[in-house]
């Protein structure tokens, strides 16, 4: 069936009528850009929402002390309720499988100089893995590792703004930072996109900061990534269940809204989900709708086309064409021009994205573009419709009867 | 060669229906020349067409190189019209995108020959008509005598056994006519069955044998003293 020959009839029959041939490519060229234009689009909005969201990694939950606001075991109300290094080994303990990093959290302000220069920030005493949460990037030298927290180092890591007000662009590796009266060595400077109030920040380790304020093992909050391939639900069901287990621990009544309060990433994640799901809905139907005009114009010009051949295929018949034949020329004429014209109608949907998708950041919409799967996706698609758009006008060609066909007019 | 008993064809008009051919008994054997002739509405083309199966009978026997033609599927029908049958039209019937040499391979496109030796054939039947200088040009750059003479070389090309002509000259001058009655007479010389649909007795009587037709049946059938078409050219 898919010989050369048969492939030169094609082209000798779409060449000779370019007329034709442009014109049903026409309607399956605009669907199809019609189509891209809308994906990317919408692939814009996502990415806006996701922008939303910062670079954190977007598994997070965050779990904050509170005051009781119920009496419970004999309990009194108001008893305000402290989290310890233990805390953070009691969830390891329990949900090791769910979770993906967690770290504890002191978090103080201070003080920094350096060579006269001063300023205030924000000091957080953290576990290495708090890097991965928050996704920060290593500009130079390192992050706090676990050595240092075995040894109480006192070493910190400090942000690149910090490093911009107090260095004047001279390296502040190995260097030593006054942190309210004390000496501290720097070992990194990191980056965050999130941008100057993420970057004003000094890492230190967790156990060092405990030392130096106030020589306790207590904890101001905790952050921790779930697992990434639990769904969203999954993960709310994840928070409630480390949140009823504090409660236990903490002898507090599992009704009590506030002695342990909780900040589930996933609550967020969910309802962008559903608004991304409904915005693929609708794009997904718009799209189909237009594949189906495009299918339909371009059926209606095969079958135009095939009227008007109908001679030709009458003689063609009359010198012995099998009916396969004639289907497979008329099939295969329309998948040509649905795939090429289809695939043109998609470069310049994707050439108009990239032109134009800069400008339009300001209407929510950023970075639109089509993913190479839904290019595959579209191609495979414009195949099958390029069949099912010449599979009637292909039956009723080959049922022309060539007497009927080669009649004097 | 060709034989046919009691053939029967109507066709449908309206509530009523026609009764085309009444009865049809005809055997051609090798090497004839047959006319066919009767005015119009007297059933011979649709005969014709019968013969060349590109129509069917309703009732009756006919029998084709000793093969009985009767409930082929469509592909079988395609089959034994690209083997046995070559037809030359009034109207000429050239595909008009295609120029005279593709369109004389055609046939043998369907038969499944390789494109190299398509070529080759074609180019030798389209010199055997005279056209070999032509072979590059379209339908539209020839004139109708030049036309119909590269039908003549496509109904050759795939050497069928039987050449059916419906009305061959009826789209040409009188000379140009028997410039291609020449060429047709020449191929009967050289063996060629044919059988040929006409209503211009000058044209009949260049055949061999004339059968007239009236009203769906056979009135005459008789062999006739050959007029050579070279004389008038």
């Amino acid at each position: 069936m898919f010989d050369l020959d048969l492939w030169r009839e094609i082209f000798q029959s779409i060449n000779m009528n370019r007329t034709r041939s442009l014109l049903s490519g026409f309607t399956v060229a605009f669907a199809i850009l019609l189509f891209a234009i809308l994906f990317g689009i919408a692939n814009g909005l996502q990415n806006t929402f996701q922008e939303a969201f910062g670079t954190d990694a977007n598994n997070s939950i965050v779990i904050f002390p509170g005051t009781t606001s119920k009496a419970h075991k004999g309990l009194q109300v108001g008893r305000r309720i402290q989290f310890t290094n233990e805390d953070r080994e009691f969830i390891l303990d329990k949900f090791e499988d769910k979770v993906q990093f967690i770290t504890s959290k002191v978090n103080r302000s201070v003080t920094a100089s350096f060579k006269g220069e001063k300023n205030n920030y924000e000091l957080r005493g953290v576990y290495p893995e708090y890097m991965f949460i928050e996704n920060n990037v290593i500009k130079e030298g390192r992050y706090i590792n676990h050595n240092d927290l075995d040894n109480n180092a006192k070493v910190v890591v400090i942000g690149r703004t910090v490093e911009e007000d107090l260095f004047f662009k001279e390296t502040a590796i190995g260097k030593y930072i006054n942190l309210s009266g004390i000496q501290y060595k720097i070992v990194g400077v990191f980056t965050d996109d999130e941008g100057d109030s993420e970057e004003s920040v000094i890492y230190m380790p967790i156990t060092t900061t405990q030392f130096v304020y106030g020589n306790n093992d207590f904890v101001d909050l905790m952050h921790l990534t779930y697992n990434p391939e639990m769904s969203s639900d999954e993960a709310m069901a994840f928070g409630n269940s480390i949140k009823n287990s504090l409660k236990d621990k903490f002898d507090v009544a599992r009704s009590d809204q506030r002695a342990i309060r909780m900040w589930n990433m996933a609550e967020g994640t969910k309802q962008v989900d559903i608004m991304t799901t409904s915005l693929t809905f609708i794009i997904l139907i718009i799209g189909f709708g237009t594949l189906i005009a495009g299918i339909v114009g371009i059926s209606n010009i095969m079958i135009f086309i095939v009227k008007e051949r109908t001679k030709e295929i009458g003689i063609r018949k009359a010198l012995g064409a099998s009916p396969r034949s004639i289907v497979s020329i008329i099939l295969i004429e329309s998948i040509i021009i649905t795939a090429i014209a289809g695939y043109i109608g998609l470069l310049i949907g994707v050439g108009v994205l990239e032109l134009v998708g800069p400008s339009l950041k300001e209407y929510f919409i950023t970075n639109p573009g089509v993913s190479n799967s839904l290019v595959v996706g579209a191609t495979i698609t414009l195949i099958i419709a390029g069949t099912i758009a010449g599979y009637l006008p292909a039956k009723k060609a080959s049922q022309i009867k060539p007497i009927v066909a080669l009649r004097n007019d | 060669m060709l034989k046919i008993n009691q053939l029967h064809k109507s066709y449908p008009i309206g509530d009523s229906s026609l009764h085309v051919l009444k009865g049809i008994d005809l055997s051609v054997e090798e090497g004839e020349m047959v006319a066919i002739m009767g005015s119009s509405g007297s059933g011979k083309s649709t005969l014709l067409n019968i013969i060349g199966m590109l129509d069917e009978a309703d009732s009756g026997e006919y029998i084709l190189d000793g093969l009985p033609i009767k409930n082929l599927t469509e592909k079988k029908a395609a089959v034994y019209r690209n083997k046995f049958l070559g037809f030359i039209f009034q109207s000429f019937n050239l595909i008009n995108y295609k120029n005279a040499l593709e369109n004389v391979a055609l046939p043998l496109y369907y038969q499944g020959m390789k494109r190299k030796e398509r070529q080759e054939k074609a180019m030798f039947h389209l010199e055997k008509v005279g056209l070999a200088d032509w072979a590059k040009h379209l339908p539209k750059e020839l004139s109708g005598g030049q036309n119909q003479r590269v039908a003549i070389a496509r109904a050759l090309a795939a050497n069928p056994k039987l050449l059916l002509a419906d009305e061959p000259t009826g789209a040409l001058d009188t000379t140009t006519s028997y410039e291609i009655m020449a060429f047709i007479q020449q191929l009967n010389d050289e063996g060629k069955t044919i059988l040929m649909v006409t209503h211009e007795e000058d044209i009949a009587n260049m055949c061999k044998r004339i059968v007239r037709l009236r009203d769906g049946v056979i009135m005459e059938d008789k062999k006739v003293e050959q007029v050579r078409a070279e004389q008038y050219v």
